[in-house]
């Protein structure tokens, strides 16, 4: 190949190497954060040269639930809430191995909470990213355990009567070593979090407010992806290691982004090992 | 570090004895939620893992200790769990997403009364059907019984080589009183212990189709970490591994899964026949009932009746031909289980109409005695 | 007769299960003969009826339950007048006369009375080993298993208080040769 051609060539897009190529086109709507979310990680992925043998992409359910389904790695596509469990598991039959669970605010936070909040106390080593949507996506739009009182769902058509969790707050209350929030307008500082988060060794939590244009959006007359976007712009405030019980996520006044924790503290599979060792030794 | 295998002799609780099938069966990973009557098997295994190089973990709740035990299992370790019917209720999400995925895992049922929270501390043989049926969808898993303290041993032994052969959640599905009671347990040394471990791929990774099938009907497995960046979901998937949604995609796979057990069940079934050569009537028990079944054979025969036993070990796939040949010549079949009526239905199904076959429930927390199968037999006889 | 059916009765805490435990890894493991060991408890540990039960037999054991028991170990009034009618033609109840109240029995069963608790207060100065003395003078009295298997299953039983219950169970032993003795004489 000569040197023109090679340039007259169009590029690959740079995340390619990353994703299954013969699994697209997928199946995420247009202006849907997932899609930014993907791309925030696998540019971190390629930034820091990651050893993808050493990883493994797991998923719950939900429309998040198929984003493992898209990258070139070991990756498993758990049952309904459970990938957390089953990141646990990998986790601690090879250390070596580096579990990424990413998944809804539903799939992480109802069916799946009890798994978050005890992976977090053990500090399992994990990046948890949860894709925050406000509502079940994938099966036509229901209120969720996020979603803000009085929206409109389709299971809570007279406006939501119940209050919403705070995710980073249950995410730093539990014991994860790095808890941070974005909003999928944040594409650059979401990777720089990621990018933080894999080199840690424990319980690592991202959270991504994300559009929803085909329903919670819809339903909540919130306009197009782009005027959501716009939207994120206007009200998000960024203020890093601010309390995260007072990180406010609220889309009629403002939603308050950043990194609230970045802390050390012994990691579970570290722990077993060093256990075992001692015990083997006869001490 | 302390032996993974203990060699020798010792007197032992049942459940003692499968964690120690387990660990001589090369089990290096087990997660677990207290429950009566399995815990002593958490307790063994929280002791002996770490110091052979194992890992043990205490997870949140059974849901989360079946899932991780798949996630181990995906990692490369033989990996098991622990539990009576009301852990199994919740583990049969993952055990159907365990069977849809074919990861190899063991799973130890401990069985106590129900329903629901019923009678932790007494025995029973009520979860036979739970075991075939528990999870949604068409879907295979072996389940083998143990009637003694070496069974116990021996069977999750064998529990460990069928799953990993057939890539298959096992179960071992114990009674409170064979996991409680002590006897003599027998561990052998390792070179006398058949150990069988999942096939691996010998295709390099950009040739490898995790769900492509072998003659035998089962895909070599690779694990998580040695580069072959495979997918597996819970989803109707095709060879590489990808969701489809087609009937085509549900056509070449779940029949599969249902057939690498139902075309390999010569090679699975495994049952016992005692005196049933000239049998007249055949007795059919298992578990802890069958040492109650094996007493009323002795005395039975003692009194001059052609009484024999039929022992099914493994109950799924269940053992039809061996029952087939046991029946061969006997008038009645009498079924006893400690439970209102579960494995009396495949027996009949095998037997067809061709003889009588009666059944002896028992719903509370002990087998039957001798005698009481003794009344039956007489009043069956005349 | 190959198989003898055995029930330990008393309150949970007083060393029930680990007992029969012993009795069973004595014939068993030491003795080689066949043995199976079984208890039932209610959920609390401590103070609640609890019973364990061990059959010893020179063939394998079918039934693993004791129906008709042919000796009975009580350490608790309770567990004696619960379980005494259990008892058939022949057997023999080995009681803590400190701790039971035998009262009107059967006929055709014996009754050995042994001094176990206070022989553990005052001569062993622990209360603990009350089961392992009784162990003893069960040895002693129905010399179903032999006591250097006893010997043995109790030095794997208590390996940091090995010594202790070793002297217990010798004591326990002469109380049971006493008990022989004393019977006789009466008979």
């Amino acid at each position: 190949m000569t040197e023109t051609s090679r340039i007259s060539t169009i590029e690959e897009h740079p995340i390619l190497e990353y994703i299954r190529r013969d699994r697209l086109p997928h199946i995420f709507c247009s202006a849907c954060g997932i899609g930014t979310v993907l791309q925030s990680f696998a540019t971190a992925l390629r930034s820091l040269n990651y050893d993808m043998d050493n990883m493994v992409i797991i998923s719950g359910i939900g429309c998040t639930g198929r984003a493992s389904g898209y990258f070139a790695a070991d990756s498993y596509h758990t049952t309904h809430g459970r990938a957390i469990a089953f990141a646990t598991g990998v986790k601690v039959a090879n250390p070596k191995l580096k579990p990424v669970v990413i998944s809804g605010d539903g799939d992480l936070f109802a069916i799946g909470g009890n798994h978050f909040i005890h992976a977090a106390r053990r500090n399992v080593d994990m990046l948890v990213l949860c894709v925050n949507n406000f509502n079940y996506g994938m099966t036509g739009g229901q209120m969720g355990p996020t979603t803000p009182v009085s929206a409109i769902t389709v299971t809570s058509p007279d406006g939501n009567i119940e209050h919403p969790f705070n995710l980073v707050s249950v995410a730093a209350a539990s014991g994860a070593v790095f808890v941070a929030r974005w909003t999928a307008l944040h594409a650059r500082r979401l990777t720089k979090s990621i990018e933080k988060a894999l080199q840690k060794k424990g319980f690592t939590f991202i959270e991504v407010v994300s559009p929803c244009p085909t329903l919670y959006d819809r339903y909540n007359r919130h306009g197009t992806g782009l005027e959501v976007m716009k939207k994120y712009r206007e009200i998000s405030v960024i203020r890093n290691f601010s309390d995260p019980m007072q990180a406010e996520i609220d889309y009629r006044t403002r939603i308050v982004c950043g990194e609230f924790v970045d802390s050390e503290k012994p990691e579970f599979s570290d722990l077993l090992e060093e256990h075992g060792k001692k015990l083997q030794k006869g001490d | 570090m302390e032996k993974p295998i203990l060699t020798g002799e010792m007197f032992t609780q049942g459940d003692i004895a499968a964690a120690e099938g387990a660990l001589a069966a090369g089990c290096r990973f087990f997660a677990g939620y207290p429950i009566t009557p399995a815990t002593e098997i958490a307790e063994r295994m929280a002791y002996r893992l770490p110091r052979i190089g194992g890992r043990y973990i205490q997870m949140e709740d059974e849901i989360a200790s079946c899932t991780a035990v798949v996630g181990a299992s995906y990692s490369g370790l033989k990996a098991m769990t622990a539990t009576s019917g009301p852990g199994v209720s919740l583990m049969n999400e993952t055990i159907g997403l365990a069977a849809m995925t074919e990861a190899p895992m063991v799973l130890v049922n401990v069985m106590r009364g129900g329903p629901s929270t019923g009678q932790p501390t007494e025995a029973s043989q009520s979860d036979i059907m739970q075991a075939k049926w528990g999870s949604h969808g068409d879907y295979e898993i072996i389940a083998l019984i143990p009637s003694s303290v070496q069974e116990m041993f021996d069977l999750t032994i064998r529990a460990f080589n069928l799953s990993e052969q057939y890539r298959v959640p096992t179960f071992v599905l114990a009674d409170e009183i064979i996991g409680h009671m002590r006897e003599r347990l027998i561990i052998p040394p390792e070179d006398e212990l058949e150990i069988i471990n999942r096939k691996k791929p010998t295709v390099p990774p950009e040739e490898y189709l995790p769900f492509k099938p072998e003659t035998d009907l089962v895909p070599p497995m690779a694990t998580f970490g040695e580069g072959y960046h495979f997918y597996a979901t819970g989803l109707t998937h095709d060879q590489k591994g990808y969701p489809v949604m087609t009937d085509e995609a549900q056509l070449a796979l779940v029949p599969r899964l249902c057939d690498k057990i139902r075309k390999n069940a010569d090679k699975i079934t495994q049952a016992e026949s005692t005196e049933t050569e000239d049998a007249e009537i055949l007795l059919v028990a298992y578990g802890g009932e069958a040492r109650t079944a094996m007493r009323a054979v002795k005395d039975a025969r003692a009194e001059g009746m052609k009484i024999g036993l039929f022992r099914p070990i493994s109950v799924w796939p269940f053992p039809k031909d061996q029952l087939k040949d046991a029946a061969a010549n006997a008038q009645q079949v009498i079924v006893a289980e400690l439970n209102y009526g579960q494995l009396v239905g495949e027996v009949e199904r095998i037997i067809r109409n061709e003889v009588p076959v009666h059944f002896i429930p028992r719903v509370c927390g002990t087998p039957h005695t001798p005698d009481e199968l003794m009344k039956e037999i007489r009043r069956r006889i005349k | 007769m190959t198989r003898t059916e055995i029930r330990l009765g008393g309150l949970g805490g007083q060393g029930i299960i680990k007992s029969a435990v012993i009795i069973g890894e004595a014939a068993s493991i030491h003795d080689g003969k066949e043995a199976v060991q079984t208890a039932s408890y209610g959920p609390e540990s401590r103070g609640s009826a609890c019973k364990a039960e061990v059959i010893i037999s020179d063939t394998p054991v079918d039934y693993p339950l004791v129906l008709t028991p042919h000796i009975m170990v009580a350490l608790s009034n309770d567990a004696f007048h619960k379980y005494k009618n259990d008892l058939g033609e022949g057997a023999i109840a080995i009681i803590d006369s400190d701790l039971v109240k035998a009262g009107k029995i059967k006929p055709g069963v014996q009754v050995y009375q042994v001094t176990a608790a206070t022989t553990a207060h005052n001569v062993l100065k622990n209360p603990l080993v009350t089961n392992v003395v009784m162990l003893g003078a069960f040895t002693a009295i129905t010399k179903i298993v032999t006591p250097e298997a006893m010997q043995k299953a109790i030095a794997n039983a208590f390996p940091r208080y090995r010594e202790l219950n070793l002297r217990a169970f010798d004591e326990g032993m002469k109380l049971g040769q006493e008990a022989l003795e004393q019977s006789s004489k009466t008979k």
